[in-house]
């Protein structure tokens, strides 16, 4: 394999390809080096098929079900939320009453980072990017009409994640749903948050503590809930390549995984309910065979690191159709395009779940018919285009085989650099995984600005445009109120002496360094304000300090 | 206009203002400036008002430049230029970059921003518009 670290390279899209002079050398995101044709040959030099299988067996190449879509098509999941709960609740009806199959909860910057609505630095923040939550009665309003059963909640949310996976069950539970059966996702990634995105709260050591007690907390008492999605997305999204974003995305998994079987569970006991989340955009062959190697790759992690023997445990079920870099704010409508094509490449590599982008997302929280347009893309090519009739329709293309082979052994490349540098957990805490992406993210920014790397509408088929018109999702100070006096209407209701002692409980727990989520359920159950768990911890655990490289 | 205060190399100051975590913006202009030849100070993550005049003062810089990407730009920046007010600093070059949606621009402008630098901006551009401002 001819692989290159990031470099100025030639491209594989169009635009600017040296038509004159084919004999340059065309790479991939990856390093890889694309051929002008691929033959058998090339199939068997890179290691031939010992490796595709069948769909629905190990080592999962070809998908994690054996009938796939035939049998029932990806969850549509698109990410929303924004306002209050009232706000929230509604735009879940409309979506469901639109098709989708699945929520997807955006919450605000203050929910995200454990402030209350009516804390000082929330001001400005309440509603903004996501629903506003503060206490377990949020989520009563939010969910409430919708069938848990049907729909499944994935809940887009990390430094506060043990608190909000706490309100989802406690929330649940109260309106009768048993939690044995009871199915759902959390984002709950904190590695990859100090990567980029940003919502961190705690240090390194008791962050990834936090999740390793929410994944002991759910296989104990919520078995088929997925209380982590593992994201390569938002590390690709801050600069990583494709076959980084899965190689991190892995060793970030390993992590977690390494905690919980420290104390004391069985592989099998909890693996099959980890999830991830990766991205779409870019060159489609890549990403089809990043995904392709990449199930291979994870299930073998399972099976031959960490010895599962249930073959649950070793697929790797993943949501994909988001990639927000991919999109321009120049020519919008060419994202409704490059939309078609994100979910056209998430069918191809057998997701489990879709959350497209919408097109108006360069600009602004999506409206409702950017919202319904990504639905109907999804549904253009489940009823229309013939992408559910058979599994992993791709398979046994010479090029689409070969470059399979050869992001997996770029994977594991990258996973040994991350090795060798001592872990992930190591570089997140030193910040050297970031000053890494992040150099990345310059240099192809650099590579987009001279033209190198072509992207239209940027560097090519440019317009004068006058700022097109769109519709701007309007800051509501009004709904901003409301939640300030819901939040203080209920502390002064409330049975001040349960939260007073459950809080108390919580720090007790968090210092003896025992599973703090029984804890948590019993704060959430007294209807504790997210700040005030947040602080509780926060009081054993301090807060994390950026380390800035550049 | 000479917004220059120092002898040397130019000192940019870039924050990210609010709660918001998404920073490959950020980072690429801190080291678009660095290539630049400036002397670049990076705040890090959800800087209030107050951390950012703050910083800004005790790095005695030429340009206060700010990431916004969640759409709180313009409640903060109001506080912000108190601040600025209040400490002497609103003579040094203020600039945003970021998911600055067109509406809010002109009443960042009367706020006193000297510079608005929405996504899909040139790097160059905004080293080019430091570089007149602060000969």
């Amino acid at each position: 394999m001819t692989t290159q670290q990031y470099k100025p390279r030639k491209k594989v899209t169009g635009a600017s390809i040296n038509r004159q002079d084919t004999s340059q050398p065309v790479f991939n995101e990856s390093g890889i080096e694309i051929k002008k044709t691929y033959t058998a040959d090339d199939l068997e030099a890179s290691g031939g098929v010992a490796m595709v299988g069948l769909p629905g067996e190990y080592p999962f190449t070809r998908g994690i079900h054996k009938e796939m879509y035939r049998k029932r098509p990806w969850t549509m999941r698109q990410y929303t939320g924004f306002g209050n709960p009232e706000d929230t609740n509604k735009r879940f009806k409309f979506l469901i009453e639109n098709g989708q199959t699945g929520l997807n909860v955006a919450f605000d910057l203050p929910s995200q980072i454990g402030i209350d609505s009516d804390n000082d630095l929330a001001i400005g923040e309440i509603g903004r990017v996501g629903m506003a939550v503060d206490s377990l009665r949020d989520f009563e309003v939010a969910f409430d009409g919708i069938d848990l059963e049907k729909i499944t909640v994935s809940l887009t949310v990390n430094g506060s994640a043990a608190i909000m996976i706490a309100m989802y069950l406690a929330m649940a539970e109260k309106r009768g749903y048993d939690l044995a059966k009871l199915r759902g996702t959390a984002q709950n990634d904190i590695l990859k948050e100090f990567i980029g995105r940003g919502t961190w709260i705690f240090p390194v050591e008791p962050s990834i503590k936090l999740v390793a007690d929410t994944i002991e907390y759910c296989a104990n008492n919520a078995p088929k809930y997925s209380p982590v999605s593992v994201c390569g997305y938002h590390i690709r999204e801050s600069g990583a390549d494709p076959a980084q974003e899965m190689a991190y995305g892995f060793v970030i998994a390993k992590a977690y995984t390494d905690l919980v079987l420290a104390r004391g569970l069985d592989v099998d006991e909890f693996a099959s309910r980890l999830s991830f989340n990766f991205n779409i955009y870019g060159n489609i062959f890549e990403q089809v065979a990043k995904f392709r190697a990449g199930r291979s790759l994870w299930a073998k992690i399972i099976k031959e690191e960490y010895g599962a023997t249930n073959p649950r445990s070793m697929v790797l079920r993943m949501i994909a159709g988001g990639g927000g870099s991919g999109l321009t704010k120049e020519q919008p409508e060419v994202n409704i395009v490059r939309g078609a094509y994100y979910a056209l490449i998430s069918a191809l590599s057998g997701a489990q779940t879709m959350a497209l982008c919408c097109f108006d997302e360069a600009y602004t929280i999506p409206s409702e018919d950017a919202q319904r347009l990504s639905l109907r893309t999804m549904q253009v090519l489940i009823e229309e285009m013939g992408l559910c009739d058979t599994v992993d329709p791709l398979a046994g293309s010479y090029y689409v085989e070969t470059l399979t082979n050869q992001m997996r052994d770029r994977m594991e490349e990258v996973m040994a650099e991350v090795d060798e540098q001592g872990g992930i957990v190591k570089m997140v805490a030193e910040g050297t995984i970031q000053a890494k992406v992040s150099a990345q993210a310059y240099k192809l920014l650099q590579d987009i600005e001279s033209g190198e790397f072509p992207k239209v509408g940027i560097n090519c088929y440019q317009m004068d445009e006058e700022e097109p018109e769109v519709e701007y999702h309007p800051y509501a100070e009004d709904d901003a109120r409301k939640q300030i006096k819901r939040l203080q209407a209920l502390r002064a209701e409330r049975d001040t002496a349960a939260v007073e002692n459950t809080l108390a409980k919580l720090v007790d727990d968090a210092s003896e360094g025992v599973n703090v989520m029984p804890a948590i359920m019993a704060a959430v159950k007294a209807y504790a304000s997210v700040g005030e768990m947040t602080d509780a911890l926060v009081s054993v655990y301090g807060r994390y300090n950026e380390p800035v490289r550049f | 206009m000479n917004n220059r205060r120092t002898k040397g190399r130019i000192r940019v100051l870039i924050a990210k203002p609010g709660l918001d975590g998404h920073d490959r913006g950020a980072k690429i202009v801190v080291r678009a400036l660095i290539d630049a030849g400036f002397e670049v100070i990076y705040t890090g993550l959800r800087q209030p008002p107050e951390a950012v005049a703050q910083v800004a003062l005790e790095e005695d810089v030429d340009v206060i430049g700010l990431s916004s990407m969640a759409g709180s730009h313009v409640p903060y920046c109001r506080r912000l230029k108190e601040l600025l007010q209040d400490k002497g600093l609103d003579d040094r070059l203020w600039i945003i970059g970021g998911s600055i949606p067109v509406q809010d621009q002109q009443a960042l402008k009367e706020i006193g921003l000297d510079g608005i630098f929405p996504a899909g901006t040139r790097l160059e551009e905004i080293v080019d518009f430091i570089n007149e401002r602060c000969q």
